[in-house]
């Protein structure tokens, strides 16, 4: 097997608060290959946006190391890129635009203005946007933010995908059409993705494995799950299929028996 | 999930704005249409009542104010009233562009001499006032540095600063428009450091992400996203700035609608001292809703978002 492009070793992650120290990650070892689609699930306050943000770059770990690709990440960078669970389109700029400024950031040391619009345009097909890329974020609905924003992402042609519930803010049927999106998406670019989420369904359609976390503070890895469903997946078809139903029970038997909440 | 709130307070702060992005925003799946109202003509009667209790209201402030002017004046034989100080403006009016050399000169270029100082300064404090307030803004180190000369600086009355200006320009004329620059310079420095802290984490996680160069981070985050507070920097230095030249034009003397009034007050014109008082607010009042309508232009739906 091919080295990791991600290797979290040990890593851990503490804030200093007004009321002391809090530890909201410890002991995390995770590794994750190339092509691979990884869940992180689990009650909110897990920690599971905060072990994404160190993959990011976004915060840096307070104990062990995270690896991309044998170095350390010190920092945010467009080769892990970002979708944001708000999308964070930049208001002032038009999907094209805003796309652009990635494309531009990535790629303008090698290639031509044409070559960067045409990349832009590509980018904006593929999640079935290009009607709107003239088009403010303001005039255009949640799930096309999000389309943009996951256009944004993919544009940069980055080693690992990072979503942080891209589609948690969506509607069921907006949310359903994302994912067989994102899906097709995969298919055709068999990119890296890491993607925070808490729908059970979403992980187990989407996911290689699904890592579940245990709940904070200080939480680690629970259990891993490897879901072994052949690609391209179906959503009718394995709704009626034992294994997607035993996957799905066992993520949330682990969610609602081994990590039952305490009675908030 | 906050939605966009600008407000400003006695002082000319602004508190920060949030700009909505995480709302779940309208669903991509069409939404039948709300129902028409029933009963158009019982709404339209709602706004008809609503714009004739404004007109209503607008009428008896004004008229408040004449009769309470009226009241004045006629216990007070010196003031003149309502009645005559509209004929001198008739005549004040009818030639407000007459020349007859620098110390005689018609209203109108008072007005625009005071609002050509007011401009260039105006111009002159946003080329420091602006940049300065990025730098504070966006810097810890200069944050700090500046808290406390701006603290200790901005509640002194412009006109403490006129001495100092004469002392170093020699000249009157330089001394005005330096105590212009100093009033409006700090509602500028405030606004925009203001703005740069509150732009979301967002658009900055998105900057961190993309690793992009300071120069495209200021230009393509930065500054549209900071441009309404600089707007409202801008509207309160302005406005500031037309309270001051008054004050500085009576001091220091030349053309200018403030020399203008201690000029008539010499001559005992006291009804074009008052005509020079409605002058003044309604030239202020022209210039705050130019400059919110160029502030709502530049609000692209961010902030409405």
């Amino acid at each position: 097997m091919n080295a990791p492009i991600v290797k979290i070793e040990q890593a851990g992650m503490a804030f200093d608060t007004n009321k002391g120290r809090f530890v909201a990650l410890r002991d995390i070892d995770l590794n994750i290959h190339k092509g691979e689609f990884v869940s992180l699930i689990g009650h909110s306050g897990c920690g599971k946006s905060t072990l994404l943000n160190l993959i990011a770059g976004l915060n840096l770990p307070t104990a062990g190391v995270c690896l991309c690709n044998g170095r350390e990440i010190a920092g945010p960078g467009p080769e892990r890129a970002v979708v944001f669970q708000n999308h964070s389109l930049l208001p002032w700029m038009t999907c094209f635009e805003n796309v652009y400024l990635a494309v531009e950031r990535v790629f303008a040391a090698k290639e031509s203005r044409s070559e960067l619009r045409a990349r832009t345009r590509a980018a904006l097909e593929m999640v079935h946007m290009d009607h709107a890329m003239n088009k403010y974020p303001h005039e255009i609905s949640g799930g096309m933010k999000q389309r943009v924003g996951i256009a944004r992402a993919f544009s940069m042609e980055p080693q690992v995908l990072l979503m942080d519930e891209p589609f948690g803010a969506l509607d069921a049927l907006t949310r359903a059409s994302l994912q067989d999106e994102l899906m097709g998406v995969m298919a055709k670019t068999g990119a890296t993705v890491v993607m925070v989420t808490h729908d059970v369904d979403e992980a187990v359609l989407l996911s290689d494995r699904v890592v579940m976390m245990t709940n904070g503070p200080a939480a680690t890895i629970g259990e891993i799950l490897e879901v072994r469903l052949d690609k391209p997946r179906d959503r009718l078809k394995l709704a009626h299929d034992s294994r997607f139903a035993a996957y799905r029970a066992a993520i949330l038997e682990f969610l609602y028996q081994k990590q039952m909440k305490k009675a908030a | 999930m906050t939605s966009m709130s600008m407000s400003m307070t006695a002082d000319g702060h602004v508190a920060p704005h949030a700009v909505a992005e995480a709302a779940p925003a309208a669903p991509a799946v069409a939404q039948t249409p709300e129902p028409a109202p029933a009963e158009p003509a019982g709404r339209r009667g709602e706004v008809m009542r609503g714009f004739m209790l404004r007109v209503v209201a607008a009428a008896a402030g004004i008229g408040g104010l004449l009769a309470v002017w009226l009241a004045v004046s006629t216990h007070v034989p010196e003031l003149p009233g309502p009645g005559v100080t509209w004929q001198a403006a008739l005549e004040l009016f009818a030639d407000p562009f007459y020349n007859n050399g620098p110390n005689d000169m018609g209203i109108g270029w008072n007005v625009l001499y005071s609002l050509k100082r007011v401009g260039i300064d105006f111009g002159l404090a946003a080329a420091v006032g602006i940049p300065l307030g990025f730098i504070i803004g966006r810097f810890r180190f200069f944050n700090i540095a500046a808290e406390p000369v701006v603290s200790l600086l901005r509640p002194v009355s412009p006109l403490a600063w006129l001495p100092i200006g004469l002392l170093v320009f020699k000249d009157a004329d330089m001394a005005a428009m330096w105590v212009i620059f100093i009033c409006s310079i700090w509602p500028m420095i405030i606004n925009t450091a203001a703005g740069v802290r509150a732009v979301p984490q967002d658009y900055m996680n998105v900057a961190r992400v993309l690793a992009l160069s300071e120069w495209k981070v200021v230009t393509k985050i930065l500054f549209p996203a900071v441009l309404p507070h600089i707007l409202t920097g801008v509207r309160l230095a302005v406005g500031t700035a037309w309270l001051v030249i008054v004050a500085a034009e009576m001091l220091t003397g030349g053309i200018g609608i403030g020399f203008w009034v201690w000029d008539e007050w010499n001559n005992l014109k006291v009804e074009h001292i008052i005509i020079a008082i409605f002058l003044i607010g309604v030239v202020g009042l022209a210039l705050e809703y130019a400059l919110l309508w160029i502030a709502r232009r530049a609000s692209h739906g961010a902030t409405i978002n």
